[in-house]
């Protein structure tokens, strides 16, 4: 167990450090940065004197160590646009990009879950068969598909719900927070919606997929046979057992959903770490797109050491696989 | 000397067989003529579109923004579908638009499909560490979102068709090289792989003559589906402004430009291709599903 914990951090480590190298030189190869601070006048020795300024005139690898040293301690370099620090930028953002992702990922589990078990319990049923159906359109549909539809019904056409923004923010400490307010739900409703089907879509197929496993088990049968209740039978005995699957699924989406909600967030002018993203591509603006990037490869690896780890603590058998 | 003669086969053969199996589903027979009916129109597109909506010079400007149905007061021409803020005839860019989609995505999955299967061919033939660090790099560039990985490489190329393609082909290829890698080692021990060695053929000659048509299957199941993938992939990146160019815009594009207009009510722009792109997409699911129930080995037998 402790081996498999270390091998796996040791792995995670690897895949950062590679991530590093890959987007550094991805910078190389955008170009010479100094053609985008000096003026086209510039004679060759004013150039001279802004690349050694800014370092370039070293080589590669001390170049890169020197990047990655004010990596780790948070300074990614400062926004070409506005001046400010990349990391504070992006960390401003990153809370309203949150609260998209949660209240998404949990409309997916909560309609995902329930609608799967449903289509595993009776796979024949006209019922299920429309589920199945549906779940084909919820994650072939491209998201921002999805949200213009929800759009044009329930902004334009009914004029329910806000098709832009985050509304009124709450403070709470260093985190500015919408969903304390009720318009705050008004204006995720319609996002959240258009990030969670796909991911529910994907959740009803999973469900679907572990129910019909587990439904034919002995254990299923003995409960059936002692005279328990529907409920109890399939509320305890059937949900623990299919909930392994379902919870790796649902964490390693959680990642999908952070990398998708730039293109939620850009449909409905949700002012997220994503939408800024997309900004920064659109103007060029360097070192948010390397800060951006940089932040999701961490957050990401850590996310699959996280649902590895809770896998092996959820699931017995799969430590005794580790220690063979 | 004479070919060998083939006695006449009593049953059907393979292809036959096939669209025969095909032939069952009546959902995927509707997806598989949607999608050639679209097709058509889209390679059809400077023939059978009433407008050229590149060609600027040909567009009356006051006929902008027309609800569908309306009869142009200038040309007397109908627009079926209306007309976008530039007073191009939305029908026509449809079709242009879903012909610069379909060759973004046809070329990327082809490109993929190639580099992938060949990678994912030659890891499992000749295994070892060639083998460990190319599942490797597949293994991480899988656990990045395929979307996030796109974004940053045309942060990095720029816009323009040519580089659409070449980063939906650098999104893809893993997806082959995994499946190809697969089916491969299965292949790799059978006796025809150990005859042909025997018989001292060159690996080239093992991998690609041998092995690959045996590898087929599962990997255009993959690649149909991967072409709805592709079309999906290709749309969001123009919507969100850093795909096509605007010189050829394609369906995800023409959405993004009706965007605007759809808040005050003026649907049909970015309706019409949304529904294009829709069908486009479900229509090549319908197929690939039903594909991957034929093709697929353990219900075949």
């Amino acid at each position: 167990m402790l081996v498999f914990v270390i091998n796996r951090l040791l792995q995670s480590v690897i895949v950062l450090l590679v991530m590093s190298v890959l987007v550094f030189v991805g910078i190389f190869l955008i170009g010479d940065p100094t053609a985008m601070l000096v003026s086209p006048e510039a004679t060759d020795l004013e150039r001279q004197m802004v690349r050694e300024a800014l370092g370039l005139d070293r080589s590669m690898l001390v170049q890169y160590l020197s990047f990655m040293g004010n990596a780790l301690q948070g300074d990614f370099g400062r926004s070409f646009l506005t001046g400010q620090p990349a990391l504070q930028l992006i960390l401003e953002r990153m809370p309203a990009t949150f609260e998209l992702v949660i209240v998404a990922m949990g409309f997916a589990v909560l309609m995902g879950v329930p609608l799967g078990m449903l289509a595993g319990m009776r796979p024949e049923a006209p019922s299920s068969r429309a589920i199945m159906a549906l779940s084909i359109f919820g994650f072939s549909l491209p998201t921002f598909w999805i949200g213009l539809m929800l759009i044009m019904v329930f902004a334009v056409q009914l004029g329910l719900l806000p098709a832009s923004g985050r509304g009124p923010t709450v403070e709470v400490g260093p985190l500015k927070l919408s969903l304390l307010t009720l318009q705050g739900w008004y204006h995720v409703a319609l996002p959240a919606l258009t990030l969670g089907l796909a991911k529910a879509a994907l959740l009803i197929r999973v469900t679907r997929a572990a129910t019909r496993e587990v439904l034919p088990m002995d254990y299923i049968k003995f409960a059936r046979a002692k005279g328990l209740p529907a409920r109890r039978i399939f509320g305890v005995h059937l949900l623990k057992n299919i909930m392994i699957p379902i919870l790796t699924v649902s964490g390693l989406e959680f990642g999908q959903a952070i990398a998708f909600a730039v293109v939620t967030e850009s449909v409905f002018s949700w002012p997220g770490m994503g939408k800024l993203l997309i900004d920064s591509i659109i103007t060029l603006d360097r070192p948010v797109v390397v800060a951006y990037v940089l932040i999701m490869v961490f957050f990401l690896v850590i996310l699959n050491l996280v649902v590895d780890l809770l896998y092996m603590a959820i699931d017995p058998s799969s430590r005794e696989k580790v220690r063979d | 000397m004479a070919a060998p003669m083939i006695p006449a086969a009593k049953t059907a053969s393979p292809r036959r067989l096939l669209m025969q199996r095909f032939a069952e589903s009546p959902l995927a027979v509707l997806g598989l003529g949607t999608l050639l009916l679209l097709l058509g129109f889209a390679a059809l597109a400077p023939w059978v579109a009433p407008q050229n909506p590149y060609d600027i010079g040909a567009l009356e400007i006051f006929d902008s923004q027309l609800p569908p149905g309306s009869v142009s007061e200038f040309t007397g021409t109908t627009y079926w579908l209306g007309t976008d803020g530039q007073a191009r005839d939305v029908l026509s860019a449809m079709l242009y638009g879903m012909r610069t989609s379909l060759i973004v995505a046809v070329t990327s999955v082809l490109g993929a499909l190639l580099i992938g299967t060949t990678i994912g061919m030659v890891a499992a033939y000749i295994g070892g560490w060639v083998d460990a660090v190319l599942m490797r790099i597949v293994d991480l560039q899988l656990s990045f979102p395929a979307i996030l990985v796109a974004l940053v490489l045309l942060s990095v190329l720029g816009q323009g068709v040519d580089k659409v393609i070449l980063a939906l082909v650098i999104v893809q290829w893993a997806y082959f090289a995994r499946t190809a890698r697969s089916t491969a080692m299965v292949e790799r021990n059978r006796e025809y792989v150990l005859a042909a060695r025997c018989l001292n053929l060159g690996s080239r000659r093992i991998i690609f003559r041998h092995m690959l048509p045996n590898c087929l299957p599962p990997l255009i199941v993959i690649a149909t589906i991967d072409l709805a993938h592709a079309i999906a992939a290709e749309a969001t990146l123009s919507f969100l402004g850093i795909g096509v160019p605007v010189t050829e815009p394609s369906l995800g594009m023409l959405i993004a430009n009706g965007f605007e207009f759809m808040m005050s009510g003026q649907y049909w722009i970015s309706f019409f291709p949304g529904m294009a792109l829709a069908l486009l997409i479900l229509a090549i699911n319908l197929v690939g599903d039903h594909l991957r129930d034929i093709l697929n080995p353990r219900n075949a037998q």
